[in-house]
């Protein structure tokens, strides 16, 4: 069975075009912008838009997704809010919505009960920062059963070995992660994303995001031109956000369109 | 598949660096190839009889081990019970048993090449272990810390900074261990090629659990042969303080098949019972993920980590050491907790009666001891791993003893 990732990443290829998945954070500045946000994202031209789940303890993130982080809890946001925003705004602007979670909220909520309640939202797919893939295999199933996917990521220290481990169970598409890092913006595309987008392409003909790091359209252009099929671009919104607070819905949009746009102008 | 199953196939038990369902290796993709190189690392360093003369060299000569296990007289006379026994690993160089973990590994880190070393630190006596083995090998050390912590162990920093490392304060979250653990993960997940985390006690993902107990079973491994030499039999009872774990589980491992001793771990109980009054993760916290291991944390309903409150800082942490969860799921060792006032009486009694300052985290072990020796009475006997010295704590205490007079 298509899943709703799988059919985004077809569409791409079958019409030659790139992605752009945003990130941000649930709840940060309040949920009814965070609904408001994946709504003009989706205006945007956004291909798929992960959602964060707010964790007190973001070790995988730099200080602006920290931030968001803090801002979200600070309003009581829990994970049933962060599904609920994701159910409505998926409705509405059908655009396949990924919940970016650290494992514990999960774990506390009840694996099984996720997927099922993913599904009933009408959501996309997972992906779970600190849930390597060795440990991953049950709710990756889980998930499946319901025609939703797990998210795999892959880093440059990963080894050939575990890229075509990795790749071998992923559904959906491989996220590259572009640098050794935490999130956040970075000034350029590290040298370590050309290299992983051609160690990842030796395995595995999966669609592939790249992200950490990639803020701008010039950056987009450098990863596209790698063999990426989309990039994955967080912090940089999350500090639209934060600059804009409630007005950051039209700021969002038209900072998608930018991005989607960047494919057109020669490199 | 039930959510039970589901966790089931979620904890890979068969796979290494699991302690039942507890331990394993929860961590960024980016951190899984590093961890699987330390893990090799360190099973070679093991079998390699090389490193372990040269690690025993330096246990002997620059730490002072063994250190002595010392009949506690005085106290023993006030608890009015069974005998009690300090296992002196306040007498260690640096000033507690850190040491022993931050030599083993260090050695490790020098054969796997690398030459920058960070870590974190609660009460600052990992941090300054570290600093003193960085100092002794040349190596460039980084520390994170808890803004809270530099405050209330403002020693240790200037320790730290008089031996060359870098003492880096984190403002994030409550300011204390968790959030340096956070930051260090951070940074070592940024500068991975060339860094070696030196992790300070029993947590954090495989192989860290597993290598931190055995670099610090020495602990037991001493106090068992010396027990049995002086008393010829052995104690009834082991009692060691529990924040991360690795004093405890250092004490503990050696008499682990002697069933008739009774392995008592003594957490935090801070200063009340609810949510974020204490760092009694065994009496509070629930299975749950927290900086790469499963094990018992202290959550709210939602999963976000709740914070902890202890007067140590030493033991002021969310989680525990995933070994612990096995060995009290096991009943093979038994968790309770002391709480502020009981540490800093114990404190006060054993510098009064016994002439030995205790640090604030040892003070729990002491405090427990006490009821406990009255409780099994005359004719039995205990160890109490003393597991650091209480220098670094005479300010926060006079800060208490003044705010109570006032």
């Amino acid at each position: 069975m298509t899943t709703p990732l799988q059919r985004a990443f077809q569409q791409l290829r079958q019409t030659g075009r790139k992605g752009v998945i945003p990130y941000i954070t649930a709840g940060d500045p309040d949920l009814a912008t965070t609904h408001a946000l994946l709504v003009a994202m989706a205006r945007g031209g956004a291909t798929a838009i992960e959602l964060g789940v707010p964790f007190s303890d973001p070790a995988a993130d730099g200080p602006v997704i920290q931030r968001a982080c803090e801002r979200a809890l600070a309003q009581g946001v829990k994970l049933n809010d962060v599904i609920d925003v994701a159910r409505s705004a998926a409705r509405q602007s059908g655009v396949p919505i990924v919940l970016f979670s650290y494992l514990n909220p999960l774990l506390r909520h009840g694996l099984e009960k996720l997927a099922e309640d993913c599904a009933a939202a009408g959501l996309a797919g997972v992906l779970v920062t600190d849930l390597p893939a060795e440990a991953a295999r049950g709710f990756s199933q889980a998930l499946q059963r319901r025609s939703l996917d797990l998210v795999s990521l892959v880093a440059p220290t990963s080894t050939e070995a575990r890229i075509a481990q990795i790749a071998e169970s992923a559904t959906g598409f491989l996220y590259a992660i572009s640098v050794t890092g935490v999130t956040g913006a970075r000034q350029q595309l590290s040298a370590d994303a050309g290299e992983l987008l051609a160690r990842i392409r030796r395995v595995t003909p999966l669609p592939v995001a790249v992200g950490f790091g990639i803020s701008g359209p010039q950056q987009a252009r450098a990863a596209w031109a790698q063999g990426a099929d989309a990039v994955i671009v967080g912090s940089a919104f999350v500090r639209k956000i934060q600059e804009h607070g409630s007005q950051a819905p039209a700021e969002v949009e038209s900072f998608v369109r930018e991005l989607v746009a960047a494919q057109e102008v020669e490199a | 598949m039930n959510d039970h199953a589901l966790l089931e196939s979620l904890l890979d038990t068969s796979g290494d660096g699991y302690f039942g369902p507890f331990g394993g290796r929860f961590v960024a993709e980016t951190l899984v190839a590093p961890l699987q190189e330390l893990t090799a690392a360190f099973a070679t360093a093991q079998r390699d009889e090389n490193f372990q003369r040269e690690l025993a060299g330096l246990l002997a000569d620059f730490s002072g081990r063994p250190t002595p296990l010392y009949f506690a007289e005085r106290l023993t006379e006030y608890a009015g019970g069974a005998r009690i026994y300090l296992k002196r690993e306040d007498l260690s160089h640096t000033g507690s048993h850190k040491i022993n973990n931050a030599l083993g590994q260090v050695l490790l880190a020098r054969r796997m090449g690398k030459h920058r070393i960070i870590a974190e630190t609660g009460a600052g006596q990992h941090g300054v272990a570290t600093a003193t083995v960085c100092a002794r090998f040349g190596l460039e050390c980084i520390v994170y810390m808890g803004a809270e912590d530099m405050q209330r162990q403002a020693l240790n920093v200037f320790r730290m900074r008089l031996m060359g490392a870098e003492v880096r304060a984190v403002e994030a979250g409550s300011r204390t261990l968790k959030d340096a653990i956070n930051e260090a993960m951070r940074d070592w997940v940024t500068n991975v090629r060339d860094t070696y985390y030196l992790l300070g006690s029993a947590l954090g993902p495989h192989p860290y659990p597993t290598m931190v107990r055995q670099f610090q079973r020495i602990i037991g491994d001493e106090a068992r042969a010396q027990f049995l030499k002086r008393e010829m039999k052995l104690p009834a009872a082991v009692v060691a303080c529990v924040g991360g774990g690795s004093n405890a589980i250092g004490a503990f491992t050696a008499f682990l098949a002697d069933k008739d001793v009774r392995l008592i771990g003594v957490e935090a109980g801070g200063r009340g019972e609810s949510l974020g009054e204490h760092a009694a993760r065994f009496h509070g916290g629930v299975p749950g993920v927290l900086q790469g291991t499963y094990s018992y944390v202290l959550q709210d309903e939602d999963g976000q980590i709740a914070p902890t409150h202890s007067v140590s800082a030493g033991l002021d942490y969310a989680s525990v050491g995933p070994e612990h969860a096995f060995l009290r799921q096991q009943g093979r060792a038994e968790y309770v907790s002391a709480t502020d006032t009981e540490a800093l009486e114990a404190f006060d009694l054993l510098s009064l009666r016994e002439g030995i300052i205790p640090a604030l985290e040892s003070s729990h072990a002491v405090a427990h001891a006490v009821k406990l020796a009255r409780e099994m009475g005359v004719g039995k006997l205990m160890i109490v791993n003393l597991s650091g010295r209480g220098d670094k704590d005479v300010d926060t205490v006079a800060g208490l003893k003044k705010g109570g007079a006032q």
